[in-house]
C-alpha cells in the first residue's frame, strides 16, 4: 500500500507492463484511475480482453475511471462552446499558456476519492505515459509537481498505489525527459526498468527487465535489491527467465 | 500515423508519398493532400500509373513496393503497407498479392480520379482564411491544417458521426514536408526554436483524429534539418510507425562497393503495436531501396557476391570494413522490439 512504482523503458517499449498492471489491479478489486495519454481506449480494451479483463465492464461498474487523452484533447480543441460550462477539461493546460497540471490532478483526486457506496480495495493511479505531457507543452517542473501532488493524495492520504510509465534513453538529447525520469527514479519505491538487449535485436528474447526494490529508502542502511530477468512477449503472455536461459538457447 | 524522415534531397520520400496516394486512388479511398510548397493539384497529376495484370510480374525480378505518397490525406492504416514489403526472395512467384504495383515512368490517367473524392490543403491559399478553432499556442499553419482535416472528417462522415451513410470509406491523408520553414515553424532553422511544442502538439491532435476516424496518414518531414533532436525523439514516441530514408546521393556511400546496387537505405525506427502486446518483427533490419526505371524497390541489404579473383587487398579490406559497419549498424538499430526487421 502507498507505493510508487516507476516503469521505465529504454530503447524498447514497456507498455506491456502497463497492460499487466491494469489487469492485475482490476482483478484484485481495486479502484483504478487510468490516465491513458498515448493510445485509444479500444487498444487497451482489446489487449485487456486477451489478458482476461474487460475494461468496458469495469468502467460500467465504476471500478475504472478512464481518461482517454486523445479524445479529451480533441474535445478540448474542437468542442463546442456550450460544453465548457461543465467541468473543466483535465487537459486544459494544452490550451492555456500557463503549464499548470492542476486540472489533471483535480481529475485524479476526484476520481479516486472514495464515495460512500464504494467497496473497492485501495485506489490505484496508472499513467501511460508521462513523457507525452512534456510533448504537449508541460514543463518538467509542472510534471514533477503533478506527480508529487498525486503521491500526497493517493499514496499518503488514500493509501493507494501509483504506477507511472516514462521513456528514457541513455544518450538521449531530450534533457527535460531525462530530468523527469531521473527525478522520479529517486523517489520511487520500486523501479521496473525495461531495456532492449545491449547486443542487439533477437527474435526470442525481446529485452531484459531490471527490478529494483528501493530498500535504501527505508533508512535501514541496506542496499537496493536489483534483479535482472529477460523476457519474451507473446500474444497473451510474457515469459520471464533468467539471463541466458531463454527457451531458444536451452 | 506513418512518419517518414525525408532523405536530403527529398527525391525518394516524394516517391513514397506519391505511392501512398496512388494506392489510395486505386483502392477507391478518399484522399486529402496537404502541402506548403507544391500545389496539391500538381502533386496529384504526378502519381504513378498502376500496373495492372501480368505485366508487373515480368517487371519484377524481386518484389518491390514503391510507395510514393504525396499529398493524399489518407488515414493511418499505414502499417500494413510496410508489411507488404517483399521478403527478398529471388523468385517472383512468392510475391504477395497485397496492394498494387506502380510504374513510375508513367503518370496516372485522370479517369482514375473520377471515382474518388479528394480534398486538398495548400498553405499559401489557406492563409487568407481565419482559423476558427482555439489555436492553443500552436503554430497557426498547423492549426489551420488540423481544422481542415477535422472538418473533412466530420463532414464526410469518416468518424461515424453520420449513421445514414451506408458505405464506409477510408480517408488517406498525406502531408508533405511538415516542420519545414514553409509551414512557419522554425525548428528546422534554429537550435532553440521559439515553440518546440507545436509539432508535437500537432501530432498528438492528429493522432486523436486518426484514432477516432477511419483514416490513415503519412507525413514526410525533413528530419535532417531539425536541429533539436529531442523533438525527433518525442515525435517518434507519438507516431505509430517511423521510417527514415537515407539516400546515397552526394554522400560517401555512393561509391562504396557495398551499396553499389542501391540508391539508399531504409531505416525503420518503429513499427506499430496496436491492439496487441507484441508487434510483427521480421528477420533482418537492413533494408535498402533502389529506383529502377519503372519501379522503386525496397529490399534486404546484402553483400554483393565477391566473385572477382583480382580484387586487390585494399578494396577487399574496404568491403570488410563496410560489412563491419553494416553489422554494427545493425546492432545499434536492432535494439528492442520496436524495430522492424524484414
Amino acid at each position: 500500500q502507498g507505493k510508487f512504482t516507476l516503469l521505465r523503458d529504454t530503447r524498447t517499449d514497456g507498455s506491456f507492463l502497463v497492460h499487466h498492471f491494469l489487469s492485475f489491479y482490476l482483478r484484485a478489486g481495486c479502484k483504478v484511475c487510468f490516465v491513458a495519454l498515448l493510445q485509444s481506449f479500444s487498444h487497451y480494451n482489446i489487449v485487456a480482453q486477451k489478458l482476461g479483463v474487460s475494461l468496458t465492464a469495469a468502467k460500467e461498474r465504476g471500478q475504472l475511471v478512464f481518461l482517454e487523452g486523445l479524445k479529451s484533447c480533441l474535445d478540448l480543441l474542437f468542442g463546442e462552446e456550450e460544453e465548457q460550462s461543465g467541468q473543466p477539461s483535465p487537459l486544459q493546460f494544452i490550451s492555456e499558456s500557463a503549464s499548470n497540471l492542476k486540472a489533471l490532478f483535480d481529475f485524479v483526486r476526484t476520481s479516486l476519492t472514495p464515495a460512500g457506496s464504494d467497496s473497492w480495495k485501495g485506489p490505484v493511479l496508472l499513467v501511460d505515459d508521462l513523457s507525452v505531457l512534456l510533448s504537449l507543452g508541460a514543463t518538467p517542473v509542472a510534471v514533477l509537481d503533478f506527480i508529487h501532488y498525486c503521491r500526497v493524495a493517493v499514496c499518503s492520504q488514500l493509501k493507494g498505489n501509483i504506477v507511472v510509465l516514462v521513456h528514457s534513453n541513455e544518450d538521449s538529447e531530450d534533457e527535460e525527459n531525462e530530468l523527469v525520469a531521473n527525478s522520479l527514479c529517486h523517489h520511487s519505491d520500486l523501479i521496473l526498468w525495461v531495456e532492449g538487449l545491449a547486443t542487439g535485436f533477437c527474435k526470442d528474447v525481446h529485452g531484459q527487465i531490471k527490478i529494483i526494490k528501493r530498500v535504501s529508502l527505508e533508512l535501514t542502511a541496506e542496499q537496493d535489491v536489483v534483479q535482472i530477468y529477460q523476457y519474451k512477449i507473446q500474444d497473451k503472455n510474457v515469459t520471464f527467465f533468467a539471463r541466458g536461459l531463454s527457451a531458444a538457447v536451452l | 500515423l506513418v512518419f517518414t524522415e525525408e532523405d536530403i534531397y527529398g527525391l525518394y520520400s516524394n516517391l513514397l508519398f506519391k505511392y501512398f496516394l496512388a494506392e489510395g486512388v486505386v483502392c477507391g479511398h478518399d484522399l486529402f493532400v496537404a502541402s506548403a510548397k507544391e500545389h496539391p493539384d500538381n502533386i496529384l497529376k504526378e502519381l504513378p500509373a498502376p500496373l495492372l495484370g501480368d505485366t508487373y510480374r515480368n517487371e519484377l525480378g524481386e518484389e518491390a513496393t514503391a510507395v510514393k505518397p504525396e499529398d493524399f490525406q489518407d488515414s493511418m492504416k499505414i502499417a500494413w503497407r510496410y508489411q507488404n514489403l517483399p521478403k527478398m526472395e529471388a523468385s517472383p512467384t512468392t510475391s504477395t498479392k497485397f496492394g498494387h504495383y506502380y510504374d513510375v515512368s508513367k503518370t496516372m490517367s485522370p479517369e482514375l480520379f473520377q471515382s474518388i473524392k479528394w480534398h486538398s490543403f495548400y498553405l499559401p491559399e489557406e492563409l487568407s482564411s481565419q482559423p476558427k478553432m482555439k489555436t492553443c499556442n500552436m503554430n497557426s499553419a498547423y492549426a489551420r491544417l488540423l481544422q481542415s482535416i477535422q472538418r473533412i472528417i466530420y463532414q464526410e462522415g469518416f468518424d461515424g458521426s453520420d449513421p445514414q451513410k451506408k458505405q464506409k470509406n477510408i480517408l488517406r491523408i498525406g502531408i508533405q514536408s511538415l516542420g519545414s520553414m514553409l509551414w512557419g515553424d522554425d525548428i528546422c532553422s534554429s537550435d532553440t526554436p521559439e515553440d518546440i511544442h507545436s509539432l508535437t502538439k500537432f501530432l498528438y491532435v492528429l493522432r486523436g483524429l486518426l484514432r477516432k476516424s477511419l483514416s490513415a496518414c503519412i507525413i514526410t518531414v525533413p528530419a535532417h534539418l531539425i536541429q533539436n533532436k529531442a523533438i525527433m525523439e518525442r515525435v517518434t514516441n507519438l507516431s505509430d510507425m517511423v521510417v527514415g530514408l537515407e539516400s546515397f546521393i552526394g554522400s560517401e556511400r555512393e561509391t562504396n562497393p557495398l551499396y553499389k546496387d542501391y540508391h539508399g537505405l531504409v531505416h525503420v525506427h518503429q513499427i506499430p503495436r496496436l491492439n496487441s502486446l507484441i508487434c510483427d518483427v521480421s528477420d533482418t533490419k537492413d533494408l535498402a531501396f533502389r529506383l529502377k526505371r519503372k519501379l522503386f524497390t525496397i529490399e534486404r541489404l546484402h553483400l554483393p557476391p565477391d566473385l572477382s579473383d583480382t580484387v586487390s587487398r585494399a578494396s577487399k579490406q574496404d568491403l570488410a570494413e563496410s560489412a563491419k559497419l553494416l553489422s554494427s549498424g545493425c546492432g545499434a538499430m536492432a535494439i528492442g522490439k520496436k524495430h522492424l526487421d524484414f
